[in-house]
């Protein structure tokens, strides 16, 4: 029992804040204000509890695993629902459903961390489902708007046709091993063509989640449509969960058929790095922007997971935690502006250096960390991912991401330079921000600019790895 | 002496000039951190020369080494020869000189003085570094802070100069990344300049390096054909951003090309030297010849430095040791004397509103301080005795002309003859602005320079005569220093 107590603590103190919603909901209920910094409380005591009591161990028969590292990705996304739950308090606090809002996303948080503990496929899948189905209910949270549903009908349609993807898949390999315990599928790959038939239908379920090249479709229109709450939770959380039990399952499970899998990451890394790049360059809506901009993330994390070793892992990893700060950021500007005044295009950005200079630093540090431009942390993030994926001698993989980091530098340029450059005779007007939210936006670009600079962090990865 | 103190104090500057409160407070804070670099500039300099007299022949003086990211091998490690003294040297008098050429601009002063001394941070954690990442990312620093000075405080089409120039740069960091990349995994997983000096390559190997390498710093210093974004970025930047680009940024890729490519592949230099010389050659000459075809003063010194950053390109194709402390040479007069001429064009600028040639005359009248100023720098843009430009330029052919075969000869002889070109722009220049009857009634109107002014241009002409009068102290810097990297190429 005591066991079970600490392997599954993270698990448990969701399952707890979730109840405690309900209740609240059931009950009298609160005013919005309070609630949400009840709620800021929880997710931060959430946040903190992950540092202590962290054991390796499993459960239930090898269907439940952690270890310190996986721990540690949880904490990533923990850390990613706090800064959240602050950055978009403006608009959390109009919203009539403040408690569904957040049940729904602490239900898929909880899919997210039975995700990365999985060590089975069975609850692999199930914790993947109740990793998505909240979160389409999440994306139509505003209710009168028709891109909203548009949106979450998207993602709905998009995530069952994955899902039966993956089941097939699952069924597929089930013939092939016999097995769906991930401890005993690895030695009982051999690479036959039925195996990699249904390992073809796995990777396209991962990749739809990861909206990899070819599978990317439904993003765009499912971020712009979502409240930028929810985006930022699409773009920086789920992505972040879904890469880190990508990486696992084929560092570990499919290692005996990595042959197969680093031909397919490195044709669809370079795939996503350039579509995602090119599409991001003519978008004005700042979340449309924002999520093309995160596909080409997404294909520089493909190159550290091609990589195939523990460097590789800790880069992943590593990167997503920067991810979450530089992203988040800047998903926070925009959140901050959209609430309070509605505009979401590129143009309405021109001329904001004059009225909000505060909102614009942290927008430029955000997408100056997204580009990979030093001092900023995401400068250390691209580098150690490029140095990893390189490990194996294919250059040519690394020069073509290398040159991508210009074209993305094009048009995260863009948006700086509508900011601090371009003339608009009516900019946004001076925002008055809340406190909550500017704090979480300083936590937010002391990470951007600490995490690169204090070196150890990157090895204190690696010592857990 | 404590090499960290050359990063810790434009920090400890920028630091400052983020929480001032008044736009004099700015002001003074970076011109006293500026001063007190230069002070620590020179203290190195003696600190250095004090070592070296005292018999210390270690390649790297005041070498420190931390650990940074030790699962990559990647260490904090910084040290000094007499290369980066010079390039330090020079970092300190232009930064100065650009603190005190932009006393006066109102917008956004506080975010102007941050960014520019954030920009000379990069440029001195640059020139300390001993390991590739470590350079790479000061290297990379750079790019924010050019961007936004030349967006925001330009002139003319500055969105479309400031966009140019971080993509071509970026482009160069991209190779320059890739060849770092390469070297790190093909000589034992490590980015240390001093282990991998050790290390030789197989031939093969070098010759795919060597190009990203060279090919990746040529960009930030205009090897042709790759210079385009200089003319558009140097007149489109702010006085202080054009001082810094030509005079310090330049300069960065021309240590990268010589520190990085040329030292570490050997093998691969010799292979490229010839297309190295070609190129450079070519960018001499056309670089000359595109600057007598412009009638924008910034334009014109844009263009020209194309050609005089070509003859330190050239020096280090003809890979010898003279060619090569005449290179580095080049690079330090070529920074001084490119900053002070575009402060002055600044300072024209500002009185007359209009950098074009046609529109002024004889502004020695009114001010004859800016005008003579105007003369030394250009008299030493020509290569006038007595002045650096000419000390570097001598050498460089000196050097040049060492190598005996007819292909040298002739690439020596075409890059000479752009002294006449350079002298035809030059008069022509001066003569049409200084010279002659005022054109413009207004103009009688005008004031000579202020303090700030004359303190600039007195720094850096002091230090343009300190090099073309008494060489001897630059030389003995530089010289041991290339001494080192032909070793290495000769095979010793």
């Amino acid at each position: 029992m005591n066991e079970f107590l600490t392997l599954m603590k993270s698990e448990l103190v969701i399952t707890f804040i979730i109840f405690l919603l309900l209740f609240i909901k059931i009950g009298k209920g609160m005013k919005n204000e309070s609630l949400l910094s009840l709620i800021q409380v929880l997710l931060l005591v959430n946040f903190i509890a992950g540092f202590f009591f962290n054991k390796e161990g499993s459960l239930f028969g090898d269907m439940f695993h952690t270890s310190p590292l996986i721990v540690f990705q949880k904490n990533i996304l923990s850390l990613g629902i706090y800064l959240i739950s602050m950055l978009c308090a403006d608009w959390l606090k109009k919203t009539e459903h403040l408690p569904e809002f957040f049940i729904l996303m602490l239900s898929a948080v909880l899919g997210m961390f039975l995700l990365i503990s999985s060590g089975n496929l069975l609850i692999f899948y199930l914790s993947l489902e109740l990793a998505t189905i909240p979160v389409a209910a999440m994306a139509n949270f505003d209710v009168e708007k028709k891109r909203s549903s548009e949106g979450a009908m998207k993602m709905i349609l998009s995530s069952a046709f994955s899902s039966g993807i993956l089941l097939f898949g699952i069924s597929l390999l089930y013939g092939a091993t016999g097995t769906i315990s991930f401890g005993e599928l690895t030695a009982q790959l051999d690479g036959s063509p039925l195996q990699i038939l249904s390992f073809v239908f796995l990777f396209t379920a991962f990749a739809f989640k990861l909206s990899i090249v070819p599978f990317h479709l439904w993003t765009a229109d499912v971020y712009e449509g979502s409240p930028i709450a929810v985006t930022s939770f699409l773009s920086v959380i789920s992505k972040g969960a879904i890469a880190f039990i990508f990486m696992s399952v084929l560092f570990k499970v499919f290692q005996p058929m990595q042959d197969v899998w680093y031909n397919m990451i490195v044709v669809l890394a370079i795939a996503t790095m350039v579509i995602g790049n090119l599409f991001a360059l003519r978008q004005q809506n700042i979340k449309r922007f924002l999520a093309f901009s995160s596909i080409a993330q997404v294909g520089f994390i493909l190159v550290g997971i091609s990589s195939n070793d523990a460097t590789g892992l800790t880069s992943v990893v590593y990167f997503v935690l920067i991810y979450v700060f530089s992203n988040l950021a800047a998903f926070g500007v925009a959140s901050v502006i959209a609430a309070h005044t509605g505009k979401e295009n590129v143009d309405d950005y021109k001329g904001l250096y004059k009225t909000n200079p505060f909102l614009c630093w942290i927008m430029a540090l955000a997408l100056f960390s997204l580009a990979g431009i030093p001092p900023t942390a995401g400068f250390f993030g691209k580098l150690f991912l490029l140095t990893a994926g390189s490990a194996r001698g294919n250059y040519w993989f690394i020069i073509i991401a290398a040159l991508n980091m210009i074209i993305s530098l094009y048009y995260y340029l863009r948006v700086v330079r509508a900011m601090f450059m371009d003339k608009n005779e009516q900019p946004v007007e001076k925002i008055n921000i809340n406190p909550t939210v500017k704090l979480a936006m300083i936590i937010c670009a002391a990470g951007i600019v600490l995490i690169g600079l204090l070196s150890w962090i990157y090895d204190y990865i690696q010592s857990l790895s | 002496m404590n090499l960290l103190l050359l990063i810790g104090i434009p920090l400890i500057t920028a630091v400052a000039v983020l929480v001032s409160r008044s736009k004099q407070q700015v002001k003074w804070i970076s011109l006293t951190g500026a001063a007190v670099q230069l002070a620590a500039s020179f203290a190195l300099l003696f600190a250095y020369q004090g070592q070296r007299t005292a018999g210390n022949s270690t390649q790297m003086l005041f070498e420190q080494n931390y650990k940074l990211f030790s699962s990559f091998n990647i260490n904090f490690h910084i040290g000094v020869d007499g290369i980066s003294v010079a390039m330090i040297l020079l970092t300190s008098f232009v930064l100065i000189a650009g603190v005190l050429v932009s006393w006066n601009i109102e917008k956004m002063t506080k975010e102007f003085y941050f960014l520019l001394i954030l920009l000379a941070l990069g440029a001195y954690g640059f020139f300390i570094s001993l390991d590739l990442f470590v350079l790479f990312f000061f290297l990379e620093i750079s790019v924010i802070p050019k961007y936004l000075l030349i967006g925001i405080w330009g002139s003319g089409k500055k969105e479309y100069s400031a966009n140019k120039l971080a993509l071509m740069l970026m482009g160069g960091s991209a190779l320059i990344l890739v060849g770092i990349i390469l070297l790190y995994y093909n000589a034992g997983q490590s980015f240390d300049i001093m282990h991998l000096s050790q290390v030789n390559l197989s031939g093969h190997l070098q010759n795919i390096i060597f190009p990203l390498l060279f090919i990746g710093f040529g960009v930030f210093t205009a090897l042709f054909p790759l210079h385009t974004w200089v003319p558009d970025g140097h007149s489109s930047a702010p006085t202080a951003g054009s001082m810094f680009l030509a005079g310090i940024s330049m300069k960065l890729g021309g240590y990268g090309c010589l520190r990085v490519a040329t030292y570490l592949l050997p093998e691969g230099a010799k292979q490229y030297a010839d297309i190295i010389i070609i190129l450079s050659a070519i960018a001499i000459l056309y670089g000359a010849f595109a600057t007598m075809m412009q009638k924008d003063l910034k334009y014109i010194n844009a263009y020209s430095s194309v050609s005089h950053v070509g003859f330190s390109l050239l020096g280090i194709g003809m890979l010898t040791q003279t060619a090569i402390t005449g290179a580095l040479m080049q690079m330090v007069s070529h920074g001084l004397m490119t900053a002070l001429f575009f402060a002055v064009i600044g300072m024209i600028y500002d009185r007359t509103h209009t950098r074009m040639v046609g529109e002024m005359g004889g502004l020695m009248k009114m001010m004859p301080f800016i005008s003579t100023v105007f003369f030394i720098v250009g008299l030493c843009s020509l290569g006038l005795p007595g002045l650096s430009g000419f000390v570097a330029e001598m050498t460089v052919f000196m050097g040049s002309w060492q190598n005996d075969d007819a292909f040298h000869r002739i690439a020596t002889i075409a890059a000479a003859m752009s002294i006449v070109v350079t002298a035809v722009y030059i008069l022509r220049a001066i003569g049409q602005t200084v010279m002659g009857p005022v054109k413009n009634e207004s103009y009688l109107q005008l004031k000579d320079a202020n303090w700030n002014e004359r303190l600039a241009a007195i720094i850096l002409v002091l230090a343009i005569l300190a090099i073309g009068i008494v060489p001897g102290w630059l030389n003995d810097l530089l010289k041991p220093a290339a001494e080192v990297i032909m070793n290495r190429l000769s095979g010793k």
